[in-house]
């Protein structure tokens, strides 16, 4: 009994964290048809800006509560800047090649951000857990836990509600859904796709960076972590189907659970479970368990 | 059929045997090692040829290389031939498995795939003991059919043995180019569906496609783990299969020579980066890489072509 309610709190708690950081992906993917191999390099820049930002603020002995803001501040202001500059500077001189080389232009971005990140940072940790231990821990199922691991799960159900509103009751929100749907279509009928490119691109970017400020705080910043977050954020995003929103939610649900479940039953196959996941579902259901499936080749 | 080109690589060839005699070590090492990535590169490329870019080409490369470790250290067969050989049977045979659900797909589903399933040997070899975890195994120096030999000798004999493999192979690779296989390739990239109404099977050309390649990358493994002395799972992280990407883009898809040549350039760049600027080489990468995307998307093997050296396609 005491495991399951433990792989339910680890699982949920993990795939709070999958959400957040992956969505963003699903979101570019969803309006460009572009699969953003940046991303983990957005993230490891959110990290690192909110991470810096955090430990400047506290050591002049602002109050820490405010940390968070300064988190979210610092997220933002990496999409803001990295977002436009990579779309506008980068991508769209590939626009209309195939998506394969699409992925090769974000390869090559990925590349140089990587160098970037620590021609900034250096290559030395960056260690800012005061937000994470400001909210104190609190025993679960007689496992402890920080109480910032639920405020993560909570500011994951956040982002996800407010998504849903941006796509759903606003009307820039359903611009950009009917570009997801047809873009030729939404051309014609007069929307302006290249500004919708932009903004997805830029809210993309944000949401990525957003996830490695939430993150930040639970771990030792390092170069490095930009290569494991692609892959887990693609993994994720494939199994809910790319591109969808719901999606993304179930995909983070599927993987956090399984893997938490990996961790406490059979901790040797950790690794193996969330590829393993991916792959199960592509094989049975290649579209994702949410996308659409399309007319040919997927 | 014997063209320039055929001339010009049988006299490169000659030449770069010959050479072996003189080189200093560093640049012996550096050629056999670049030589030996080219081989997955070149198999990489047989698939980019088709549309179909893998990421996970370590994936074959690690199990090349891990089958020539196993054998060196834990069966003692430490002959390079009998090395060589077990480790394309040993990719083949994987890529036989793995490879029946890869034929599915295509694109970026086909790119990530590939990455998931090198991740999945990344994450075993990781966490096995027996295969000596992140440390990686020892590659005994290897003998060449019953003989063992010192350390000067044994540099150039493995360089000759890379020098034969790569003339067999880019032999072997033209006349499949040019062979209804070959050309299968462009016009499955084009429209898959029209080649299926013609009558050819897609699915078996990518099956095909994707066995010589792993067969390319497991030889390619077993030949650097021979010449570098180590092995260890790096070699199926997907950070060496973005290598072999930056190396396939970088030479193009037009020749069989052009996987070779860009990766003695790739190996080159390294090793002056890595003296001079360590800290910006994958930013180099990087821009080097847009730098061909945007401009010379048929990569350095177009410059060659336009003086109309490399008309072998």
């Amino acid at each position: 009994m005491n495991v399951v309610a433990a792989i339910a709190v680890d699982g949920t708690i993990y795939a709070a964290w999958l959400f957040v950081m992956s969505v963003g992906l699903s979101l570019i993917y969803g309006v460009m048809r572009i699969l953003n191999i940046a991303h983990g390099s957005l993230y490891a820049l959110g990290a690192y800006a909110g991470a810096s930002l955090v430990i400047a603020y506290v050591n002049h002995g602002y109050p820490p509560y405010l940390s968070y803001l300064v988190l979210f501040g610092a997220a933002l202001l990496v999409g803001l800047i990295a977002g436009p500059l990579i779309e506008r500077g980068v991508l769209r001189w590939a626009y209309g090649r195939d998506e394969i080389v699409l992925l090769l232009v974000t390869y090559s971005v990925f590349l140089i951000l990587e160098d970037v990140t620590k021609l900034i940072w250096g290559v030395n940790a960056y260690n800012a857990s005061q937000p994470y231990a400001l909210l104190g821990r609190v025993s679960v199922a007689g496992l402890v836990y920080s109480v910032y691991d639920f405020m993560v799960v909570g500011f994951a159900v956040l982002v996800g509600a407010i998504l849903w509103w941006v796509f759903n009751r606003t009307h820039a929100g359903r611009l950009i859904l009917a570009v997801i749907h047809d873009q030729e279509v939404s051309l014609a009928m007069g929307i302006n796709v290249p500004r919708m490119y932009l903004a997805a691109f830029t809210g993309g970017a944000a949401l990525a960076a957003l996830g490695g400020a939430l993150t930040a705080p639970m771990i030792s910043v390092v170069p490095g972590i930009s290569v494991e977050v692609i892959v887990l954020a693609f993994a994720v995003v494939v199994v809910g189907g790319l591109g969808s929103l719901e999606g993304a939610a179930l995909g983070a649900l599927i993987v956090g659970l399984a893997r938490s479940a990996s961790v406490h039953l059979l901790p040797q196959i950790e690794l193996f479970v969330i590829y393993g996941v991916m792959a199960l579902v592509l094989v049975l259901r290649p579209q994702g368990l949410f996308g659409r499936a399309e007319v040919r080749r997927i | 059929m014997a063209g320039r080109a055929t001339v010009v690589t049988g006299v490169v060839t000659v030449a770069l045997a010959i050479a072996g005699a003189w080189l200093p070590t560093w640049a012996l090492f550096l050629l056999t090692v670049a030589l030996g990535k080219g081989l997955a590169v070149l198999g990489l490329v047989f698939l980019m040829r088709a549309g179909l870019v893998s990421f996970g080409q370590g994936l074959y490369y690690a199990a090349g290389a891990y089958t020539v470790g196993f054998l060196s250290d834990r069966v003692g067969i430490h002959d390079i031939f009998v090395a060589i050989t077990a480790a394309a049977i040993v990719a083949v045979a994987l890529a036989a498995l793995v490879g029946l659900l890869m034929v599915q797909y295509r694109e970026i589903f086909f790119a990530m795939l590939s990455l998931a399933f090198s991740m999945i040997l990344y994450g075993l070899l990781v966490k096995n003991e027996a295969f000596g975890s992140t440390d990686g195994i020892n590659v005994a120096p290897p003998a060449f059919a019953g003989m063992t030999l010192g350390l000067p000798g044994l540099r150039i004999a493995l360089y000759l043995v890379v020098i034969a493999i790569c003339v067999v192979v880019v032999y072997a690779a033209h006349r499949y180019v040019l062979s209804p296989l070959g050309y299968l390739a462009h016009a499955i990239k084009d429209g898959e569906v029209r080649v299926e109404y013609l009558g050819a099977s897609v699915r078996r050309a990518v099956y095909a496609k994707y066995l010589v390649a792993a067969g390319l990358a497991g030889v390619s493994g077993a030949l650097v783990s021979l010449a570098v002395g180590h092995i260890d799972p790096e070699m199926a992280y997907w950070t060496t299969s973005g290598e072999f990407v930056f190396v396939a883009v970088l030479g193009g898809t037009g020749g069989v020579l052009a996987p070779l040549l860009a990766s003695v350039v790739f190996e080159v760049g390294r090793s002056f980066a890595s003296a001079y600027s360590p800290y910006t080489w994958q930013l180099t990468l990087g821009v080097v890489m847009l730098l061909v995307i945007l401009f010379l998307p048929r990569g350095l093997w177009s410059l060659l072509e336009v003086r109309g050296l490399a008309r072998q396609r």
